[in-house]
């Protein structure tokens, strides 16, 4: 007997049904006529969604590949090999070389031949994924547009209005350049009610998910970051679409509820830890382990901001889930404006992208925060040796946290590359990091 | 009360029996792929020297990257906790805990209680391990004591780039060929393990004094290199190094028992 209730989550068999469903349609869109784009999901979702599309993104693929990795290894190593022996090195992001194999071998890990895209579309956010698609391109023959940004400041740095306005300006200028890309590649009309439409529901599903972040700052924790792993996905692969913003209506109604009624997500959990980067993909396990300690992991940064849209709010100090138009009592009716204040969401509320582009200080301060005012007894940070982006400052992470004499515990690995982790070092150093906070397996 | 650590270590298994907080007995074997054979050398040495039986030991805590490979004990502890808790009843004024086992190296900040404050462990690669040192010792066809010895004949700082043992092996292969004297080679192995160690190190950020255990500690080379690179002028080794995880298991199941 726990020390806390459990039920399975009602919103789990949806979930599946929903990043399944996004795969199946990817694979049959060219039969169906419709257009295909593929990129990096942080490709601003909704810009290609003037058009009747479905969106391949890079990084869930290449996690799919991953996970599936563990039961067909030529689903992942195969397509590591094939992505090496085309000389592209084992350094390079893993979800990229996944891709690029899964490309190269011709298959979809979802069945049939890989789905060759219209177009790619892509941001210019992270250096790795910038030169992803492009390389996609060259070797697909397809069209490849970029979409050059830099995401605000941390509030730690206190950047001025003006640099501001002028990054949204530039972005809002670059977005427009994209839809007029788009019709010129495509040869077809953009509709701009169905882009309003889709900025409005990005900006509301991911004001959602933050949403249900917010409820699991409640001990217990109504949700464990491997549920988040199911959760969030939704809204990386189709946030623009009104069926992301259905889902996470019901799983917050369906996460209050727990709240209220006290339901856990871990029957022992005594031990709460925020996890920092993508986890390794093939070997959730990990966490499965940490759970015979009663220690949980109840979110990370890159979990909350992935798909979450955070406001800071200055008379709080904390960061609060940003209120989508309609909430803001905003009514876009234009192409402009739907791109001025999708400009702003990506620029200002992303908060992962900062982390990718701006000093380890203000991710500091998002840690600390999470870990106040989440209850988190301390932080588990996978040095990921496949994402340049989100391993950027760990260990400077590592020193603040601990200055902050907050317990912390670093495993090497990688999110998608089995090849560079260690399962049974990285146990034994689980087994440390508990003995050191005096927690024991329990029975 | 009798009480019993044992350190089931990559390539040596360490028992240390404890009596009312004295050691009085201590046995040491050298395990090959199978380490129930070491495990049982160990004992039946430590038990010699203790002069009792084994139905005579109250508790027997184990610690050691093999430990699992062996039975015959009650509790186990990490090679952390266990380092830390033994160096704080052998020098209570040290607060780094360096530690080069065979397969890997740890470095441990702890309070003056033994509490571990931060502790780092080589992870998949094998460079900063003892055994990479003992390899280099037969490579170059000398004692591990001639092989300290001959690097502090030198004075010159040749780098080994390579993060990993292997390539660090080949790196050493041409200096061979190059004919470059032996004792710059060992002074140059020493300094490229240093190197990896002070980094390690440097992550739970070092504070004195230190010290250095493990099976490799007693190499007066790595000695020097490490308060070279460490800068420092003052590197704690306690007598029998290698004991020290299996003494803190002893001390811990002592512990358990009050």
């Amino acid at each position: 007997m726990g020390k806390y209730k459990t039920e399975p989550i009602k919103c789990w068999d949806k979930a599946k049904e929903l990043r399944t469903s996004i795969y199946e349609r990817v694979a049959k869109a060219r039969d169906e006529g419709k257009i295909i784009v593929a990129g990096g999901t942080e490709s601003m979702l909704a810009l290609p969604a003037g058009y009747d599309m479905e969106f391949l993104g890079g990084e869930p693929y290449g996690a799919s590949c991953a996970f599936a990795g563990k039961h067909d290894p030529s689903v992942c190593l195969g397509f590591f090999e094939a992505a090496e022996a085309a000389r592209y090195p084992r350094d390079l992001c893993a979800y990229m070389r996944l891709a690029i194999g899964s490309l190269l071998a011709d298959r979809y890990l979802f069945g049939g031949n890989y789905p060759k895209p219209t177009f790619n579309l892509q941001t210019h956010i992270c250096d790795s994924h910038a030169k992803w698609y492009q390389i996609m391109s060259d070797i697909e023959g397809v069209p490849y547009h970029a979409v050059d940004f830099i995401p605000y400041a941390w509030e730690t740095e206190n950047e001025l209005e003006e640099s501001k306005r002028l990054k949204r300006e530039f972005l809002v200028g670059q977005m427009l350049d994209a839809i007029d890309w788009m019709e010129k590649v495509t040869g077809k009309e953009y509709d701009d009610e169905k882009f309003i439409n889709a900025v409005n529901w990005e900006c509301e599903a991911t004001n959602l998910w933050a949403e249900c972040c917010m409820v699991n700052r409640s001990i217990p924790a109504v949700m464990d970051e491997k549920m988040m792993f199911s959760f969030y996905i939704i809204a990386v692969l189709m946030r623009q679409r009104k069926e992301a913003v259905d889902f996470y209506t019901e799983l917050l109604d369906e996460l209050k509820d727990r709240q209220k009624r006290g339901i856990a997500a871990c029957a022992n959990e005594q031990f709460r830890f925020i996890h920092d980067s993508q986890p390794p993909w093939f070997a959730l396990d990990v966490f499965r382990y940490l759970e015979k300690f009663g220690a949980i992991s109840i979110g990370a940064h890159y979990s909350f901001s992935l798909s979450g849209g955070w406001a800071y709010d200055p008379e709080q100090d904390t960061w609060l889930p940003a209120k989508p138009p309609k909430e803001a009592g905003v009514e876009l009716r234009t192409r402009e404006e739907a791109c001025e204040w999708y400009a702003e969401w990506i620029l200002a509320y992303h908060t992962l992208l900062r982390s990718l582009r701006w000093s380890g200080r203000g991710k500091h301060k998002r840690l600390l925060d999470i870990v106040k005012n989440w209850n988190a007894d301390g932080v588990i940070i996978h040095l990921n040796r496949g994402c340049e982006g989100t391993a950027v400052g760990q260990m400077e992470l590592n020193r603040f946290l601990n200055d902050q004499k907050i317990p912390c515990m670093t495993y090497e690995g990688n999110l998608a590359d089995a090849r560079e982790f260690d399962l049974e070092r990285t146990l034994a150093k689980i087994d440390t990091f508990m003995e050191t906070l005096d927690l024991k397996k329990l029975s | 009360m009798i009480t019993a650590g044992m350190d089931v270590g990559a390539k040596t298994v360490k028992v240390v029996i404890l009596k009312d907080g004295q050691i009085i007995g201590k046995g040491m074997a050298t395990a090959g792929l199978e380490a129930d054979g070491a495990t049982q050398s160990a004992w039946e040495r430590a038990l010699e020297e203790a002069g009792i039986s084994r139905d005579e030991l109250r508790k027997i805590f184990a610690t050691g990257s093999r430990r699992e490979e062996v039975s015959g004990f009650d509790e186990s502890v990490s090679e952390v906790v266990a380092d830390a808790r033994a160096m704080s009843v052998v020098n209570p004024e040290i607060r780094t805990v360096l530690d080069v086992g065979a397969e890997e190296g740890r470095a441990i900040r702890m309070d003056a209680k033994g509490k571990v404050l931060e502790f780092a462990v080589n992870e998949k690669c094998a460079a900063g391990a003892g055994a990479f040192i003992e390899a280099m010792a037969r490579a170059m066809q000398v004692s591990m004591d001639e092989f300290g010895a001959m690097s502090l004949q030198s004075t010159k700082s040749i780098p080994i780039n390579a993060q990993c043992a292997i390539f660090a092996e080949s790196e050493v292969v041409s200096l061979v060929h190059d004919e470059t004297d032996r004792p710059d080679i060992c002074k140059a192995i020493n300094d490229a393990i240093s190197d990896r160690l002070t980094s390690m190190a440097r992550r739970v950020r070092v504070e004195p004094k230190v010290a250095l255990i493990g099976g490799a500690a007693q190499g007066l080379g790595l000695q020097n290199s490490l308060k070279n690179d460490l800068g420092i002028d003052e590197l704690f080794v306690p007598d029998d190094p290698e004991f020290l995880g299996a003494y803190g298991a002893a001390i811990i199941a002592a512990e358990s028992q009050t």
